[in-house]
């Protein structure tokens, strides 16, 4: 299951001699919050090869890399065709009127090599215009498996000190695989890289398995299987890819699992007879505490980063809408007011926003708010768009589309927060209900 | 061909159509069936014509009902078709019966688990006030995860949205 990956990091100490002490006019910066922007031009031209072996993954790497600076929406690459330096040391001295000539805002330059099955990899970055390096030179090294991840590593660095704020290129999703007509539609719990690469299946078509939930680590998953018939709750070690189902008290049915932020505890929805109640168990000890109380469906629990409080559905108003509670329980408030139903908050991990699913007018929106309710914002429109998980920076949204009609498929789709670039996750087959987990 | 030889390839082409059903009703229920094809006056045993096969149920008495939009309420269709229902069922003590209640793909699918949850239990309920045995029911619900028509029209929608009781043998018959 896990990339064998013995990650090492080193600063490359004999890089920096270069950069002086002078001030600049600030640093190059591109601030992500902004509603329209300019992509940052960018280059990246092939990571030299030191070794006989490195060639195709210095390639390769710098694609990946590209791919994922790109497909954020901040960057844009300068295609190589149009490159007038080619950099064929890593040592040497950058020529850095071949890159404003193109203009260039960034360069990024690397070597990898590569030695009994090991990939190492070491980068820079630079400001052009100003003539200077980025941040440190930095070296990791994996096994060749794993070189993917070297990449995500690189392109994590990149847009950190481009951006301020951490990357989420080295994170991993884990979905719902879908295969067969929608009558009779085939559903395995699967895991990827962020990007679509390295699917990996978890469990075997036989039962139909639902909205898995990834821990705060990334070392569990929880979903909810019809294994035994009913839709229970289950809990799956990611390095054993064994499960066992939580025991939930009080009915039958239970779903719509989460882990809280410390990963001790799960709450979750439990049916008994016509109600749908809110749950919270604590995974050690075992104690069960109900959360709600209402005749009303109650659903799709998620935590506040600071585990202080609960996002949830209610249709204790006649519609779905959004309600927050304390984390033990207690008097909810409702935040949701827009027209149309709400449901599958998520809450942000930086804390500030909400992720929601509305339907209004026959329209499903991938939607985010204040944890208020205020400065809605729908950031998707289709005929079924639903489930969105947050990337560990909370900067960028994925979730579940699915085409109309008798030969619809679901796919996965990323879009930013500021609702500028929408991006489809390729898949082998179908894909939904994705759990975005931790930068790695 | 002699009227045994006949029966008996009926009785096997029926134990194969149970077959086919086979995670509803069991190949037990099939075998019972067909090794008494023949033996009663025209009407095959097991089959859509009699009275008191699962098949009888779901053809002619009727297994399923249907609801609004975002609804669970019983319309005086749904209602009819569920006295018709625990009717058989008081007649047909041998049988237990799970109700799946299912909703159309316009849903969030945790709320449409809740949703079908409330058809099967609306349904429940109702064959229980009608004089059927409790412990003889029990519910579950496929939200939108079980569509029985695909297209992406209302006309498939209202035929999505439904509990359907299914028929299978009690444990102590």
């Amino acid at each position: 299951m896990k990339h064998i990956l013995a990650l090492c990091l080193a600063v490359v100490t004999a890089l920096a001699l270069a950069a002086p002490a002078q001030a600049q006019n600030g640093p190059l910066r591109i601030e992500i919050t902004e509603g329209t922007i300019e992509p940052m031009a960018y280059a990246v031209p092939d990571f030299v090869a030191e070794t006989p072996g490195a060639s195709e993954y210095a390639q390769q790497i710098a694609r990946v890399v590209a791919d994922d600076l790109t497909g954020t929406g901040l960057f844009r690459e300068i295609p190589r065709e149009a490159h007038i330096s080619r950099i064929t040391s890593f040592q040497s001295p950058v020529q850095f009127a071949d890159w404003k000539a193109i203009n260039a805002l960034v360069l990024l330059t690397g070597a990898v090599s590569e030695e009994g099955g090991r990939v190492t990899l070491k980068f820079r970055v630079w400001d052009v215009f100003a003539g200077t390096e980025l941040g440190q030179g930095m070296q990791f090294a994996a096994t060749s498996d794993g070189w993917r991840r070297l990449a995500h590593k690189v392109a994590d660095q990149v847009y950190s000190r481009l951006t301020g704020e951490t990357g989420y290129f080295d994170s991993r999703v884990v979905f719902v695989s879908e295969s067969g007509p929608k009558d009779e539609r085939a559903k395995r719990l699967a895991i990827m890289d962020y990007d679509g690469a390295n699917v990996q299946y978890l469990t075997d078509s036989r039962a139909i398995v639902l909205a898995p939930r990834f821990s705060p680590n990334g070392d569990r998953v929880l979903y909810t299987s019809y294994e035994t018939g009913e839709p229970r709750v289950h809990v799956l070690n990611v390095g054993s890819v064994q499960s066992q189902i939580l025991q939930s008290g009080g009915g039958v049915m239970s779903f719509a699992p989460r882990f809280s932020p410390d990963g001790s505890r799960v709450v979750y929805s439990v049916t008994s007879g016509s109600n749908t109640d809110i749950y919270m168990r604590d995974i050690a000890s075992g104690a069960t505490q109900q959360l709600t109380f209402t005749p009303a469906i109650e659903t799709a629990p998620s935590f506040s980063p600071d585990g202080s409080r609960i996002v949830f559905e209610s249709d204790r108003s006649g519609t779905q809408q959004l309600y927050v509670m304390p984390s033990g329980g207690g008097e909810a408030t409702r935040i949701s007011f827009g027209q149309g139903r709400y449901g599958t908050p998520v809450w942000s991990p930086r804390g500030d926003l909400i992720a929601f699913t509305k339907q209004n007018q026959g329209r499903f929106h991938i939607g985010v708010m204040r944890t208020d309710g205020s400065e809605e914002r729908l950031l998707t429109a289709s005929r079924l768009d639903e489930g969105p998980t947050w990337a560990p920076n909370g900067r960028v949204i994925m979730f579940s589309r699915e085409t109309q009609g008798a030969q619809g498929t679901s796919s996965l789709y990323t879009v930013d927060v500021a609702g500028r670039k929408l991006t489809r996750v390729r898949t082998p087959d179908g894909a939904s209900d994705p759990s975005w987990g931790p930068l790695q | 061909m002699t009227y045994l030889s006949k029966a008996l390839i009926i009785a096997a082409a029926l134990g194969l159509a149970a077959c086919t059903n086979g995670d509803r009703f069991g190949g037990e229920a099939g075998a019972g069936y067909g090794a008494g094809a023949g033996a009663n006056g025209g009407i095959v045993p097991g089959s859509a014509n009699d009275p008191a096969s699962p098949a009888y149920f779901s053809q002619t008495v009727g297994d399923r009902v249907f609801f609004a939009v975002d609804q669970s309420t019983l319309s005086p269709e749904a209602r009819a078709t569920l006295d018709a229902q625990a009717q058989w069922l008081m007649t047909n003590n041998d049988f237990l019966a799970v109700i799946e209640g299912h909703a159309d793909e316009q849903g969030t699918r945790e709320y449409n688990i809740a949703l079908g949850a409330r058809r099967a239990n609306a349904t429940m309920e109702y064959l229980i006030s009608k004089g059927v045995a409790a412990n003889r029911l029990r519910f579950v619900s496929y939200g939108k995860e079980r569509p029985v028509e695909i297209c992406s029209e209302e006309a498939c929608y209202a035929k999505n949205r439904r509990a359907v009781t299914v028929i299978s043998m009690g444990l102590g018959s």
